[in-house]
């Protein structure tokens, strides 16, 4: 994992001193709310409905045992002992105080931690494969490039007030576990025809009220050029985009209204032009970076073989678990959605938990994914068992990964200003209906993704299944959507048809969900069975 | 408006700024002014006769004028590059990286406030139009020069 070094604390506890400073000034009365709102937003602080929420990064999903830890203190000091892992890899604290907010700061930089640009209209928290360093199928690890880019897009001065949010992922699979085509730029690593490594690049993909999906503008950009690239992808956007209107200003607007090929052609001119002027780190860097990116002692020679004569255990092994690059080696899922549980939440017990299994069974490293699940992400196999035990008796050992029940939601209207309808409870009643494992394993793989408005937190648009919660002449309606993907094979949802009020949508869902179950063909999921059929071949079954 | 803060040694401009099509009108005109959304490329080839541009912020939140300013001073323009409007002292810093050295903010900056701010961050991450030294070149010093 990657260590900061002094100029990385340095800038760190700059940051939390900058924050301290600009907060005292906004209780002096020196700053307006209008003028600290975006200060505060850059430091991960939103105000809530019902309290500050701090955002806190977690870069490309990779976190270890001391920085859990110190996430549960803070959970229990200045929060209601719990936190919640979101769909962008960070955690949030939804209680969060004004005047504490510079002190739980600090206490992040003490364990290497900041909450720079989780929100506002900036250079967001890097994702990557939650894989990433352990996966069976990845070319290399990308997580030197995606901590170059944390390093690089924090307090880029030209691009300080960007018209919008913008969001970078970074994926070396072919395998997509990253939704990477759903981000505003995205990298995947791949190899050339002459055997070199670089970047096959998307750009204006997003979610949001106007869903776009991006599009791939260069096959092949040599890995020691992404900054020059991607500045020129940010200035691009940051003169030419929309001024006048917030929901037409993020970059996937200009690309569309532009076209992919304009878009990639101002890009490719713009990057000619920051190639000669030195903005691309040299090798040594990167390999310094890298280097704390090595691969923790593995042991040789351990068996494969695992003791699979308890049914839940083995339900467990076989749900969430997946291959490891190691031999006698796994990846482990840890599930943060307990039926009748608010998906991604976990209390600060529980978190202390995952840091002491992490010390006994994973090197210390710890993952969040953007399913707002944990990873431990290199067990070995003859102690999956023990883990199993230890997880089970904290609540953590569901077997549900990328089942029914395994449900991305916003906070919804229980926490957020700007949701329209609530959607934990939704989320709630449907790992109810399906609480029976038996059940959620004949169905199979089955993303839902549930968004309390417009704005699209909760990723209806890449669901399975979506439900996206609207408000009609004062109550709460919900609309069902069917065929999203944010995988390799990614795709937009679209809706079936009129809304159901929060018991119906509920209803509506399991009627899709038996249709399929009705006439899915062998080794079909939910999603290849939508595919070969269309919406059409569903409408009936759920307007019954 | 305030007073102009200034981190120019030369003797100032006395002529106003005029806008982009006044200036490309007055032959003898040394000043210009780009507003935002204005395409600055226009004035690449006439930046030998000009010895001011004003770069105006119409809200703080515009950040347009950072990318107007930095590609300027990568055109080779060494004159006084001025910031005006919404212009907080939050965003000094991130400007004075971007190439601009004097500043007429709407309203005044506490100067208190303005110093403990540019001292603040001891290295940067990335080239830009200040000449300071990114911090993957300082952890490389035998590149330094490179």
């Amino acid at each position: 994992m990657y260590k900061y070094d002094q100029y990385d604390q340095a800038m760190v506890d700059a940051r939390v001193e900058e924050f301290r400073d600009q907060t005292r000034r906004r209780i002096e009365g020196h700053l307006t709310d209008d003028q600290f709102k975006p200060l505060r937003l850059k430091n991960g602080l939103y105000l809530q409905l019902h309290a500050y929420m701090l955002r806190v990064s977690i870069p490309y999903g990779t976190f270890d045992s001391r920085q859990m830890r110190k996430l549960a203190h803070i959970a229990r000091t200045y929060d209601r002992g719990y936190g919640h892992f979101t769909t962008r890899q960070n955690i949030q604290y939804n209680w969060i105080k004004l005047q504490d907010a510079p002190d739980i700061l600090g206490e992040l930089a003490t364990v290497e931690m900041h909450a720079i640009q989780t929100s506002g209209e900036s250079v967001r928290n890097v994702s990557a494969d939650q894989y990433a360093g352990a996966a069976a199928d990845e070319i290399m690890d990308p997580r030197p490039w995606a901590e170059a880019i944390r390093q690089i897009t924090n307090f880029m001065p030209e691009f300080s007030y960007l018209p919008r949010k913008f969001k970078i992922a970074v994926i070396a699979s072919p395998v997509d576990r990253a939704a990477l085509r759903w981000h505003d730029f995205a990298l995947r690593i791949v190899r050339n025809d002459a055997g070199e490594i670089g970047f096959e690049v998307y750009a204006g993909g997003g979610m949001g009220r106007t869903p776009f999906i991006a599009h791939k503008i260069r096959d092949f950009l040599p890995t020691g050029q992404v900054f020059s690239y991607l500045q020129a992808v940010l200035r691009v956007w940051n003169r030419h985009a929309r001024r006048d209107n917030i929901h037409k200003q993020r970059m996937k607007i200009l690309v569309h209204e532009l076209g992919q090929e304009e878009f990639a052609r101002q890009v490719e001119e713009a990057f000619e032009h920051f190639l000669p002027l030195g903005q691309d780190i040299p090798p040594a860097e990167y390999d310094r970076i890298a280097a704390y990116f090595t691969p923790p002692p593995f042991l040789d020679g351990l068996s494969e073989e695992i003791d699979l004569s308890d049914p839940a255990f083995a339900a467990w092994v076989r749900r969430q678990t997946v291959a490891h690059k190691a031999p006698g080696y796994a990846i482990a899922n840890i599930s943060l959605k307990p039926v009748g549980g608010i998906p991604g939440d976990i209390s600060a017990d529980q978190m202390d938990l995952v840091a002491d299994l992490a010390d006994r069974f994973s090197f210390g490293e710890i993952r969040a994914t953007h399913a707002q699940n944990l990873v431990l992400p290199h067990v070995a196999r003859q102690d999956l068992h023990t883990l199993w035990q230890e997880l089970r008796a904290a609540g953590l050992a569901d077997a549900n990964l990328d089942l029914v029940t395994d449900i991305i939601a916003c906070p919804g209207l229980d926490y957020c200003t700007l949701a329209n309808a609530r959607s934990i409870p939704v989320a709630q009643r449907i790992a109810e209906r399906f609480a029976d494992l038996e059940r959620q394993e004949d169905i199979g793989e089955l993303k839902i993704k549930i968004s309390g408005c417009i704005n699209a937190c909760g990723h209806h648009h890449a669901g399975n299944i979506g439900i996206l919660g609207v408000d009609r002449k004062g109550t709460e309606n919900y609309q069902l959507l069917l065929g999203g993907s944010g995988d390799e094979e990614t795709s937009q949802a679209k809706i079936t048809g009129p809304g159901f009020d929060e018991e119906g949508v509920v209803d509506a869902l399991e009627r899709a969900v038996e249709h399929y179950r009705a006439v899915r063909e062998p080794g079909e999921r939910f999603i290849d069975t939508y595919r070969r059929l269309g919406m059409d071949g569903f409408k009936e079954a759920i307007y019954v | 408006m305030s007073d102009t803060l200034r981190f120019r040694d030369d003797e100032a401009a006395d002529e106003p700024a005029v806008s982009l099509d006044a200036f490309f009108d007055q032959p003898e005109a040394d000043s210009v002014r780009i507003e935002a959304g204005e395409d600055v490329t226009v004035l690449f080839p006439h930046l030998s006769r000009v010895r001011l541009v004003e770069i105006d912020f119409p809200r703080f939140r515009d950040g347009r004028g950072f990318s107007t300013a930095r590609m300027l001073r990568e055109a080779g323009y060494t004159g006084e590059l001025k910031a005006t409007g919404d212009v907080l002292v939050d965003l000094v810093w991130f400007m004075r990286r971007c190439g601009f050295d004097s500043f007429a903010p709407d309203v005044a900056i506490d100067p208190a406030v303005l110093e403990a701010s540019l001292a603040r961050y001891p290295n940067v991450y990335q080239n830009a139009a200040d000449g300071a030294v990114p911090i993957w070149k300082l952890r490389h010093p035998d590149l330094a020069n490179g």
